[in-house]
């Protein structure tokens, strides 16, 4: 059947996995039950366990469980493809991986698994390079269910990921599993995403390279949780967790959309004194922090936060008494990871604080502007952050649809890349439904959603920023770049996009090559 | 107009193409681009059509492609052309035009 965005959802699909098809952005006030989870009681005196085979034998896996990890090493990550490789020396088998994401430096490991036989399910918020490849090319029998941030807390909350054993790499630890990520060599920063599953998972074992003295604190993850903690030779490669020293752009384009960007946010009417915004990791964005800092200092407003995946130009704003709390889920760079040991208003948020539309209010549904990019948006500003132009998986959802529920929702995105049209008139995946987005900015100029009326008024006549509609960008475009040809997929369905509150919105087929 | 000799024009810089043009017999087009799905038929109808226009018959062109726009792959192949016929100080004035 057609959902509400227009995508042909199969009908078995809908019936064999029990879902409904997307209908509104709109969360409402449904009552949800909790799951609970298995605890082996101890005394807490034998979680030291001296190798991972040992572990994994002491956690009970079993043919058929779930098993989960974090993604927050980023391309830094030695604990997945560690722990990941013994799993299949031992011949486990039909396993399901439901890590918070997949970065590159996992590919290999995951495919490797998969052909063993010992994946035989993913669900993750996106992957790219040769798994994304891999899948799409039908590499594995059942569709990788693709879930956002604020989505993922909620399936581990209500049951419809069920994590029997949690396999979390840290930067240090106590003996009994007290845990953060602000000391140690491979510090990351938030611990956001992992702490779903250290509170939800039947089993949770800690690797790290660094034993600390007990009590290790600030905990972020409790020896009250913890079923094992594993000493490793190295967690994480500290130079690829996140890029040294934030460059920015230089790139004339991405400057322009920047201040255009900065144009829109200081000319809506959200730009007051205790506004919030989160503004993401891209070239653009990070550009946009810094007109957007220049701005504040000149109307003399500051911000009550910033929010979501952090990095030093945010950071910088808290030092300079701009910003006054940050909300953290992740950190893109070294300067905020590192910052989060030193600054006690760089708050520390889990996935369900920071976007799960399934709890009692998370910090997204308090959020001013947000600014997202996208890698298409088409005329009913639907986004595709998920596949490429070649309709391959290369994407991940991370919190784009739950950001998108800030009450300015801008996307900053070039309006052609080479050959390939960013304003098209159908995304080739729908992930964030337009209903969400308010505003599209480009380099030539931009597009308000026709429904927020109050946006077309206030930004009508903001100097330097023309005001067209999407379709004239889309048209504007396509006569840069020519009339494509429609891609051609296979009628088997290679990963299911769920919206944020488990409906399902798109589904991705299988390329035809 | 025949080829003389093997002549290459265009970088593997985004956005451009680079033309290998040598001697073959009839017209042969390898074409090797990151758009091949969205654009590949267009991009070879380019090439066609502006090689008919010189009215070359014996060539095999090699194309790498990077997401080059028509107008670059106009300019790129008749830089290539001109190369590979000598005639880069007798310009065609009626292909340009």
């Amino acid at each position: 059947m057609l959902n509400k965005v227009n995508r042909e959802i199969p009908d078995d699909i809908l019936k064999d996995k029990n879902y409904k098809p997307f209908e509104t952005t709109e969360i409402g006030n449904p009552e949800t039950t909790y799951v609970a989870h298995n605890v082996k009681v101890t005394q807490g005196d034998d979680k030291l366990v001296d190798s991972i085979p040992d572990v994994i034998a002491k956690t009970g896996l079993k043919n058929g469980m779930t098993i989960s990890f974090h993604h927050h090493f980023r391309e830094g990550d030695f604990v997945f493809n560690m722990v990941m490789q013994e799993i299949i020396n031992e011949g486990f088998q039909d396993l399901t991986l439901a890590p918070s994401s997949l970065t590159n430096v996992m590919n290999d490991m995951v495919i490797k698994a998969i052909k063993a036989g010992t994946i035989s399910h993913i669900t993750s918020s996106g992957m790219r390079g040769s798994l994304g490849d891999f899948i799409s090319h039908g590499g594995l029998k059942d569709p990788v269910v693709l879930r956002s941030h604020g989505n993922r807390a909620r399936s581990i909350e209500n049951g419809d990921i069920k994590i029997d054993v949690a396999f979390l790499g840290v930067p240090n630890a106590d003996a009994v599993g007290n845990a953060n990520a602000i000391h140690g060599d491979a510090v990351f920063g938030s611990m956001g995403y992992s702490l779903m599953d250290a509170k939800y998972a039947d089993k949770v074992v800690l690797l790290t390279d660094t034993i600390m003295p007990y009590p290790n604190t600030p905990a972020s993850i409790k020896q009250t949780q913890v079923d094992y903690v594993v000493k490793v030779p190295k967690v994480g490669d500290p130079d690829k967790i996140g890029s040294g020293a934030t460059r920015f752009t230089k790139d004339p384009k991405e400057l322009k959309i920047a201040e255009m960007v900065n144009q829109v946010i200081t000319h809506s009417p959200y730009f007051k004194d205790g506004f919030s915004f989160q503004t993401g990791s891209g070239g653009a964005a990070l550009a946009v922090s810094r007109y957007l800092r220049k701005s504040m200092i000149q109307k003399n407003i500051k911000a009550s936060f910033a929010l979501g995946g952090i990095t030093k130009p945010t950071v910088d704003l808290l030092e300079e008494g701009l910003v006054d709390k940050i909300l953290d889920v992740q950190d893109f760079d070294k300067g905020a990871a590192a910052s989060m040991a030193n600054n006690e208003n760089q708050q520390e948020i889990d996935s369900s604080w920071y976007a799960d539309p399934y709890n009692k209010g998370a910090a997204v549904n308090q959020l001013d502007v947000c600014i997202l990019s996208a890698l298409e948006i088409d005329t009913k500003f639907n986004v595709n952050v998920m596949t490429g132009s070649d309709g391959v998986l290369r994407g991940a959802i991370g919190g784009h649809q739950d950001a998108a529920n800030a009450k300015l929702t801008i996307i900053s995105a070039p309006l052609v890349r080479g050959r390939i049209a960013t304003v098209v008139p159908d995304v080739t995946t729908v992930v964030t439904p337009g209903d969400s987005i308010d505003v599209l900015v480009t380099e030539v100029g931009i597009a308000i959603n026709p429904k927020r009326k109050d946006l077309i008024a206030a930004l009508k006549n903001v100097p330097g920023v023309p005001v067209y509609t999407i379709e004239e960008l889309q048209k504007r475009a396509e006569a840069i770049v020519g009339k494509p040809e429609k891609l051609q997929f296979t009628d088997r369905p290679v990963a299911l996009i769920e919206y944020r509150d488990g409906s399902l919105i798109d589904t991705v087929y299988q390329v035809k090559d | 107009m025949e080829i003389k000799h093997t002549a290459l024009a265009g970088t593997l810089e985004s956005s451009d193409i680079q033309f290998t043009l040598s001697k073959g017999t009839g017209v042969e087009i390898n074409l090797n681009s990151q758009v091949e799905k969205q654009f590949g038929k267009q991009i070879r109808k380019v090439i066609t059509d502006l090689l008919a226009e010189y009215d070359i018959k014996n060539v095999t062109v090699r194309a790498v492609d990077k997401g080059a726009l028509d107008c670059t792959i106009k300019a790129r192949l008749i830089a290539a052309i001109q190369r590979a016929t000598d005639t880069q100080n007798q310009p065609n004035w009626e292909v340009l035009g």
